[in-house]
């Protein structure tokens, strides 16, 4: 039966960090995650392990020594080079049974929330997804909030029974801290079973649209069905290069053509978390809302103050996006002496 | 070639919330749907009907109103409906949830492939499908927005990355989740109405999935929740009008007070 508890229960000890890395570089959630870890291993009174896998990757193993895990276990192998989620799952899942630590967090990427499952899975423990805040609780439970029910409601969620409590989280939503104190880099040989897949990759395709890269974005501009016309979209995409980030786009847009469906925001596009959003002549729309009022600061500009986007946002500015929005560029491009 | 949907009917999002007073979910006087991503896993089934013949088999576990969703598969073109359903199964998560599936769909028996949505919009978790491919032990893509049968029976499977595209090859049996790039969900037709009304949907519990009732629903659950509540309000609003050279000004204050990257 599912939910009885392993017998040791008390023999998992440690907390780990599952730490992702885009060419060689560690993933800025991975240095979030080891300072969220950091906190919940010293209320623990337990070591704090990251975990990297892939091939030739001394540089982000040393990197990661900054950011507080007092070990690094690194699995180098040739077939770790590409992901895929059966490779990167069982290799986890032998370190897992070998080390059994009782807290096992990734980053809710769409690595993290592509593997992190089989893992879950393969361990036949629980597993929180998207987390927003984590916490021990007094009989040492770690306590994961997230939001559900597309941010309306946040639910705790713990795993009493099962070994590791596994969680993924938000990228964006933890605070990375520089720690360096004397921790090691662990290089782990496992069985060549765990290199096994079913799964062929055939070819990787680096995005050629940038600004298609909504859910990695720290600044997303978005527009909606009050710019009118195709030609007054441009507008947008004019501020999100100025500010160095993505094009975000209501449903209405998308169904208007001014711009491909890859760059919807919301229940049937993409769930965006930037640290800033902008929304130009959006009407904020629950389906809209759901898919981005977890960002950090939001923006609106639309001319109805009582249109909904308004509640969600935490700096609205009522008027005309033709008057504001030019002018807006207009200061930005000035202060930067262009 | 035998093709299983899976699906589940939701709460409609614009209407949840939390009672002030229980602290609990209100679910009455809110409508269900279906999940609008298995609307999408439900049109890639139908696009491998329309294009070899496959068989397509709708699955949902859920209480006995979920039929009702599966009235509606029935009307687009599915050819079976199966409902999963008993009160033992109530309060499952994903772990649980995977469980009972994957118990229907080796009682089913001969299936070839397994579409599901990318993520139900209630519970958000997009862990049932991975979790399925798993305790099934057959290999599974995420986030698929295309994908072609190829001879030999395998599946080449075009997945979005964070850094772009990838094409996979899976080896049949195999599971995918899907993204809206599959393609647009068809309407119900008249003719599918028809036979949708008066089809036999059999509906099948633990016990005729062989499963232990503490292995599913909530004794079978990993994970309990303890606490739901609101989110917190944004205290920190700030609502300008006036002149457009002032919020101009303002915002852009705001913006570098705030440290955004990139101002
Ligand atoms: C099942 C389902 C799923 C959906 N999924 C999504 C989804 O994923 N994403 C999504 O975005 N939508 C989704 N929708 C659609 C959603 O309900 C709304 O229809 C859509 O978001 C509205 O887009 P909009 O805000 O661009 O347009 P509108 O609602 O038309 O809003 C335009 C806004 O622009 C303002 N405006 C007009 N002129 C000006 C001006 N000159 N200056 C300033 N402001 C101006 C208006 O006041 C208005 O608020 C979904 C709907 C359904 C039923
Ligand atoms: C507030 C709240 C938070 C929760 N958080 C978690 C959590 O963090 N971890 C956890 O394990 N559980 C969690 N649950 C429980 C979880 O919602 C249920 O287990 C649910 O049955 C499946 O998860 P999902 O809705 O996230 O589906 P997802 O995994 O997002 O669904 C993906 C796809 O799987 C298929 N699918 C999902 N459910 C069914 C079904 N019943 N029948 C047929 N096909 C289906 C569909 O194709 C769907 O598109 C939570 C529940 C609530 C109410």
């Amino acid at each position: 039966a599912g939910a009885r508890p392993v017998e040791d229960l008390e023999s998992y000890r440690g907390v780990w960090v599952f730490a992702e890395w885009r060419s060689g570089v560690v993933h800025p959630v991975s240095r979030e995650l080891l300072g969220a870890g950091r906190k919940l291993a010293d209320k623990r009174g337990v070591e704090l392990a990251a975990v990297l896998l892939g091939h030739r990757i001394e540089a982000a193993a040393a990197e990661l020594l900054d950011y507080g895990p007092d070990v690094v276990y690194v699995v180098d192998h040739p077939e770790l080079a590409r992901f895929t989620d059966e490779t990167y799952a069982a290799s986890l899942v032998e370190l897992a049974r070998r080390h059994k630590p009782e807290i096992l967090l990734a980053g809710a990427t769409t690595m993290g929330r592509s593997f992190i499952p089989r893992v879950a899975a393969l361990l036949q423990t629980g597993l929180t997804a998207d987390c927003t805040d984590l916490d021990i609780g007094e009989n040492g439970l770690l306590l994961q909030t997230r939001p559900a029910f597309g941010g309306n409601v946040m639910a705790t969620i713990v795993c009493p029974n099962r070994r590791p409590q596994m969680a993924t989280v938000r990228p964006r939503v933890m605070k990375p801290a520089v720690d360096r104190r004397n921790g090691r880099v662990e290089a782990v040989t496992l069985p060549e079973r765990c290199f096994e897949h079913r799964v062929e990759v055939l070819q990787v395709i680096a995005e050629t649209d940038e600004t298609a890269k909504l859910s990695e974005a720290e600044v997303i501009v978005t527009g909606g069905r009050g710019l009118q016309k195709r030609e007054h979209f441009r507008m947008v995409e004019e501020l999100a290069r100025l500010l160095k980030g993505a094009v975000g786009a209501s449903r209405s847009v998308v169904e208007e053509g001014w711009i491909g469906p890859s760059h919807q925001v919301g229940q049937t596009g993409q769930t965006v978390a930037p640290s800033l959003y902008m929304a130009i002549g959006v009407s904020g729309a629950i389906q809209h809302i759901v898919g981005m009022q977890g960002s950090r600061i939001i923006v609106a500009v639309n001319k109805d103050p009582e249109a909904p986007i308004f509640d969600v946002a935490t700096y609205g500015v009522v008027g005309d996006l033709f008057q504001f929005v030019p002018a807006f560029i207009r200061k930005v491009k000035e202060e930067r002496g262009e | 070639m035998h093709v299983v949907v899976c699906i589940k009917q939701v709460p409609d999002a614009k209407n949840v919330r939390i009672d002030p007073d229980t602290h609990t979910l209100v679910r009455q006087g809110v409508d269900a749907i279906i999940n609008p991503f298995d609307l999408f896993a439900v049109e890639a089934a139908l696009r491998l009907k329309d294009a070899c013949g496959a068989r397509v088999t709708a699955v949902t576990m859920g209480p006995p109103q979920a039929e009702e969703a599966l009235r509606d598969m029935l009307s687009r073109g599915v050819d079976d409906a199966l409902l999963l359903s008993d009160r033992a199964f109530a309060g499952a998560d994903t772990w649980a949830t995977a469980g009972t599936l994957a118990a229907a769909v080796r009682k089913i028996g001969d299936v070839d492939l397994i579409f599901c949505g990318k993520q139900a919009v209630d519970g958000d978790t997009a862990q049932v499908g991975p979790e399925l491919a798993t305790i099934l032990d057959i290999p599974y893509a995420t986030l698929v927005k295309d994908f072609e049968l190829l001879e030999g029976g395998h599946l080449k499977a075009v997945r979005r990355t964070d850094e772009g595209t990838e094409i996979w090859k899976l080896p049949l049996p195999a599971l995918v989740t899907v993204l809206r790039d599959v393609g647009n969900p068809r309407v119900p037709s008249l003719k599918h109405k028809m036979r949708a009304k008066k089809a036999d949907i059999p509906v099948w519990g633990h016990g005729d999935l062989g499963l232990d009732p503490d292995a599913v629903g909530l004794s079978g659950s990993y994970t309990q929740v303890v606490r739901v509540f609101s989110p917190p309000r944004r205290s920190d609003r700030i609502l300008i009008q006036g002149a457009v050279e002032e919020q101009v000004e303002q915002l852009y204050r705001y913006l570098k007070e705030v440290k955004v990257p990139g101002l």
